[in-house]
């Protein structure tokens, strides 16, 4: 046994000195708002939110002080997506409203585009810059020219405004560039996908499969609450990952598979249950189709044929099939979320749903449940008016699957593309730093020069505001309204999310903002309120409840009206065309692509270059909380994962700091850390997506780490849906940034 | 009375969601912590092993910290809490120097600072902050001398060891193994 000197630390005291006394008198800030003795007693107002520092949005309280500071949130018990405990970011929401570098005043750009100086300017004269010029690109090129990119909760008010206006381009990149392949291939599949929250059954299965997901890293507060009961009742683990996640150290089996080979794998083990007689017949032949097709398209996919593309044991492959048919119907081969990684991703995940439905695992207790919900309806308003075109004419009849508008698309008709002007002329950017989520940084660049108007709304000066013509300062989830959470899961939810503090600074809240330009755009009609609690309270009172009760209890549980399993000797019908589970897509094979998962090489790295895997770690949520004080001190920069073989081949030592060059000549802006770690394989390094911000506004965050977008020059379409495969760049190594490159 | 924590490091996931909740609950200072989050890493590719541990003051029965204290201010309260009391230290640092554990700090304003087991919400009944926010629920907090407290349950069945034993200071917390 090691002494714990040897032991990495990876909280805060465990940074390294260096890190730690660098950031002491800037972090000092947040502290000194809660400075006093820790045992006395304070009165403590608590006042009900839901959490916007990630998509799992728990319910939770913002305790507030008698100076109306917030001291600490916690989570509500009686919300079924925390159970009252919070995740770290949760917990550290309060540093998302303490971060001194918050946006304080609307800006407007001086001077010509990409100057980046802007003046700070009245909430007035920022509404008429940009109702002026909205009004300008509809009389020139229609509404539809104007194009709104949005994450989270703020959307849902400028969506409202944008459809009012006449636009419905409305793209999210947690679309194409993340779960979009995932819930495209589960609905070819099943006719639905898994949700947010999905629909596992973590908490009651006996065997839980991850491949492309890493509970645990991923902070999913759900699952990773499930996860554990599950471990503490015995539940069996396969992970999958090329590297030793948090999720495979807790798990039965690890299967260290060499990364891109994916559907191999999946397809050995749907070949192991079908051919060794384990898959549930009862279950395949009342609810699947194409069962004959998939066991002949299997016939020659043996774990030895497997063996040679993934690196994993025949052996193992069986043995694990077998674990699963054990555990069948409660196992759950898990979707994943973030699944655009090489192209035929919906392929991949079409796999993991067939190998569900040979379980039988939608449906059953331990597997994947039917989710119920109850609906809020609309708070009326007049009839929006229809656009002359869409999104999906954009497609130029590409990406046929596509059920949300692709990002990649939106950008790429935003500048003169092939002799033909662009359809979009205009940006409203609400809650993404498109910078660190679009891979395609050429496009984004030639698109954000040749835009006649972009407009940002954020709290933090993420990377996209400096592009903004007009930059408009958000107030955070814990200082505003937002629309009633309403969760389809195991039981239907309510919860809200209200003002907890008066805002800081001159920022607003979004529905305040839609409202405003909607007004000086003209319509009015459209936002027939003064306060965003009245549009609350007549929703809520539609469903049996009010914004006074609501303001007391947070969140509102309903009772299911059906059950979330399919009941004995009664028939389900899945939501596709013929009611049943299609293991054969005639949809796809209509398209034109694959009707049955294949396996396809993809490239891989030179000598001397490694793949970039990149991922999650728990106490950050994309790029948005870099620069968070409090998540900061638990992570203040990423690191470079290195296999202590390539670091001992390289001569790197442990935390020395080197640049890192991908296949296509692209060079990362800052330098990054060494972590040489016996938890990923030699062919692969990895590191935690969202770091090396390089917008000086971003006190903290500005220069720490590396942002692996950067590096991902290389995308992988998927010509189903347009989803951008991000796992198929390579990197080497620099020990200085333009000079000499490192060399074995 | 003797309280103690269980942990399982089989369930921890190393968030460090304890942590920020220490800090936002015991106004510590950012940058600083009471408690951290250590991994140990073991063998090698493919065959390897990681534990994860959520760490803090072990509130050691036979305390060096509170043996070298010259002023008194480091004690020991009912249940075995180790505490310093704020406005008699002097921040001399003896006791940082004697705790094999690391937990001790000296806090900006001129005092040494550790986890206290929260004992403002302990003796209202509450659990530690820690343990009331880890998402894994791999934390369970009670008196180890109460047979049928959740703690001493949880600790009957398992493999479960203390942190360097061989220090001699009687450490109460246990990890799950």
């Amino acid at each position: 046994m090691k002494t714990r000197r040897d032991f990495i630390k990876i909280s805060a005291l465990g940074i390294g000195a260096t890190a730690i006394a660098g950031g002491t008198a800037r972090l000092a800030f947040g502290s000194s708002l809660f400075g006093g003795n820790s045992n006395e007693e304070e009165v403590l107002k608590q006042m009900p939110t839901y959490c916007e520092v990630c998509f799992w949005k728990c319910a939770g309280w913002a305790h507030v002080t008698g100076d109306g500071q917030i001291k600490k949130i916690t989570g509500n018990y009686d919300d079924p997506q925390c159970n009252g405990r919070l995740c770290p970011r949760g917990t550290g929401g309060v540093g998302m409203f303490s971060d001194p570098d918050r946006l304080k005043k609307p800006l407007i750009r001086v001077g010509k585009a990409g100057s980046q100086t802007y003046r700070e300017a009245s909430w007035d004269e920022a509404f008429d810059y940009i109702a002026s010029k909205m009004k300008d690109l509809k009389s020139k090129y229609g509404p539809e020219s104007m194009a709104l990119f949005y994450h989270g909760s703020s959307g849902n008010h400028f969506s409202h405004l944008m459809k009012a206006y006449g636009s419905t381009n409305h793209a999210a990149p947690s679309f194409a560039q993340c779960r979009g392949p995932r819930d495209v291939g589960l609905e070819a599949t099943f006719g639905e996908s898994v949700s947010s929250p999905e629909v596992t059954d973590i908490r009651d299965t006996r065997c839980l499969v991850l491949i492309g997901s890493h509970i645990g890293e991923n902070m999913h507060n759900g699952q990773v609450q499930e996860m554990s009961e599950a471990i503490d009742k015995g539940a069996v683990i396969i992970t999958v990952d090329p590297r030793l996640s948090t999720a495979a150290s807790k798990s039965k089996f690890w299967l260290p598979i060499k990364p891109s080979t994916d559907i191999a794998l999946l397809l050995a083990w749907i070949h192991v249950l079908i051919h060794e007689d384990l898959y549930n017949k009862d279950y395949v032949a009342t609810y699947a189709e194409g069962f004959d097709q998939l066991k002949a398209h299997v016939s020659s996919f043996t774990p030895e044929w497997a063996y040679g593309i993934t690196t994993l044991k025949p052996e193992l492959i069986r043995e694990t099939a077998r674990e699963m048919a054990n555990a069948a119907p409660s196992v759950i081969i898990h979707p994943g979320r973030h699944a655009s990684w090489y192209g035929d991703d919906v392929q991949r995940t079409r796999a993991i749903g067939i190998l569900n439905a040979l379980l039988g695992s939608w449906g059953n207790r331990g597997g994947l449940f039917f989710k119920e919900g109850i609906k809020l309806p609309e708070f009326p308003h007049p009839e929006y008016p229809k656009p002359a075109w869409s999104w999906r004419d954009l497609l130029d009849g590409k990406y046929p699957l596509a059920n949300e508008a692709v990002t990649n698309t939106v950008i790429e008709a935003s500048y003169p593309k092939d002799g033909k002007e662009a359809r979009i002329k205009g940006w409203l950017v609400s809650g993404t730093n498109l910078i660190a989520a679009i891979p395609m940084k050429q496009e984004l660049e030639k698109a954000m020069q040749a835009l006649e108007l972009i407009v940002v709304v954020d709290t933090m000066p993420m990377e996209i505001t400096s592009y903004a013509d007009v930059v408009l300062p958000e107030c955070t989830y814990l200082e505003r309204y937002d629309d009633i959470r309403a969760t389809s899961h195991r039981e239907p939810t309510l919860s809200l999310r209200m003002p907890t503090v008066e805002p800081l600074y001159d920022s607003k809240p979004s529905w305040w903002m839609a409202k405003q330009l909607g007004e000086k755009l003209g319509l009015g009609a459209y936002f027939p309120y003064n306060d965003y609690a009245e549009v609350l309270d007549w929703q809520l009172k539609q469903v049996g409840t009010s914004l006074d009760e609501m303001k007391k209890i947070g969140v509102k549980k309903y009772t299911r009206k059906t059950s979330p399993y399919i009941e004995p000797g009664t028939i389900h019908h899945f939501k596709t065309a013929s009611g049943k589970i299609q293991l054969y897509s005639h949809e796809l094979a209509e398209a034109g692509f694959d009707a049955m998962p294949v396996y396809t090489p993809h490239p891989e790295p030179e000598e001397g270059f490694y793949r970039l895997i990149y991922g999650r770690a728990p106490m950050h949520t994309f790029s948005r909380t870099a620069n968070n004080p409090n998540l900061v001190a638990l992570m203040p920069e990423n690191a470079i994962w290195i296999n202590p073989q390539v670091a001992k081949l390289w001569g790197f030592k442990k935390d020395q700091y080197i640049w890192l060059k991908n296949q296509d000549g692209a060079v990362s802006t800052f330098p990054i850390k060494v972590r040489v770690t016996e938890r990923i394989r030699w062919d692969s390094i990895y590191m935690v997506h969202g770091f090396g911000h390089h917008h000086k506004p971003l006190t903290f965050a500005y220069g720490r780490g590396v942002n692996d977008t950067e590096l991902i020059t290389k995308v992988m379409i998927d010509p189903t849906m347009g989803g951008t495969g991000m796992r198929g760049n390579f990197v080497t190594f620099l020990t200085e940034k333009l000079g000499k490159e490192a060399s074995i | 009375m003797r309280y103690a924590m269980a942990i399982d490091t089989r369930k921890c996931v190393g968030c460090s969601d304890c942590v920020v909740a220490c800090q936002t609950e015991n106004n510590v200072p950012i940058g600083y912590c009471r408690d951290w989050v250590t991994e140990s890493v073991d063998g090698t590719y493919p065959n390897v092993t990681i534990e994860l541990r959520t760490e803090r003051c072990n509130h050691c029965d036979n305390s060096p910290c509170v043996r070298c204290c010259p002023t008194g201010a480091s004690h020991i309260v009912e249940g075995g809490i180790v505490l310093v009391t704020h406005h008699q230290c002097i921040g001399c640092g003896a006791c940082i120097q004697s705790c094999p554990y690391d937990a001790r700090y000296s806090h900006p304003d001129g005092y040494v600072d550790k986890c206290t087991f929260c004992i403002h919400r302990v003796t209202k009944g509450e659990k530690p902050a820690c343990v009331s926010v880890c998402p894994t629920n791999c934390m369970y907090f009670g008196d180890l001398d109460d047979p049928n407290s959740e703690v001493s349950n949880v600790l009957k069945n398992r493999k479960f060891k203390a942190l360097a034993p061989e220090a001699g200071t009687q450490p109460n917390i246990f990890y799950m193994v």
